[in-house]
């Protein structure tokens, strides 16, 4: 094999290896904050006899607190680029988006800063969560009734 | 067993969205509406109800969930009120992620100084 082969191979394979690495590290921490969601939810379940409904709720609501905390207080964007998707993909992702967006546009001031920007990087989401939700719901009732 | 689902199915999703990620040029924001739609979707199929079962917070925790909502509070309020329960309903499951976000973001900016 001669250098040129050598640094053909390396190239093909540096990548690869990243992005394993990438794939194991969100994996594992995807898969810790799902695991910390079920453990809230037992908790709250045992502790105040709500129903789990109630429960995924007040789960889902500690998990963007704690999301909006750890962004304010600057640390969660060190996280979130070592992470990636295994932050960006749970609930975690879509607070941090909004809390960051927040932030940065501050100080342009309260409307035109904060009021115009704060959905700037998850407006995607609930935009087409809502369109593409709405028409399945059609579509369901059309199939089911 | 259940918190071994959860890790499971969370963990599953968020390394499906990091190969997503690495091996396409879309942005976490393309990866991000694509899963809430395949959450519409899967709730639409009827196959969501049954990864909640399965994985209980695993699968609530991750941003298909917000699509799995809206479906459920748009079908179910066309079940209650009619063509109007589609529109009014819609975001009645949901509401408590999106109401959440945006409080909480906002008290804590005006309590926090923005970073450089």
């Amino acid at each position: 094999m001669n250098k040129d082969e050598y640094k053909k191979l390396v190239n093909r394979l540096t990548p690869k290896e990243k992005k394993s690495k990438n794939a194991i590290i969100a994996f594992l921490v995807g898969g810790l904050i799902g695991v910390l969601a079920e453990i809230i939810i037992v908790i709250i379940m045992e502790c105040f006899a709500t129903s789990r409904v109630e429960a995924c709720q007040w789960s889902c609501l500690i998990i963007i607190f704690i999301a909006c905390l750890f962004t304010a207080l600057g640390f969660f964007d060190n996280w979130v680029t070592k992470a990636k998707a295994g932050i960006i993909l749970p609930t975690t992702g879509f607070a941090h988006s909004i809390m960051s967006a927040a932030l940065d546009y501050k100080r342009d001031g309260f409307i035109t800063g904060i009021g115009a920007n704060v959905f700037k990087l998850a407006g995607s989401v609930i935009l087409y969560g809502i369109v593409s939700a709405f028409f399945f719901a059609v579509l369901g009732v059309i199939i089911y009734g | 067993m259940n918190f071994l689902c959860a890790f499971l199915f969370a963990g599953v999703a968020c390394l499906l969205a990091q190969i997503i990620l690495d091996n396409t040029k879309l942005t976490p924001g393309h990866v991000t509406s694509l899963f809430t739609i395949l959450g519409a979707f899967f709730a639409f199929l009827g196959l969501y109800e049954k990864f909640i079962q399965f994985a209980g917070g695993g699968a609530t925790s991750i941003i298909s969930n917000f699509g799995y909502m809206l479906y459920k509070g748009a079908y179910l309020g066309f079940q209650e009120n009619g063509i109007i329960g589609l529109f009014s309903e819609l975001l009645c499951y949901s509401s408590c992620a999106i109401a959440g976000v945006v409080v909480f973001a906002f008290v804590l900016t005006l309590l926090c100084k923005p970073r450089d």
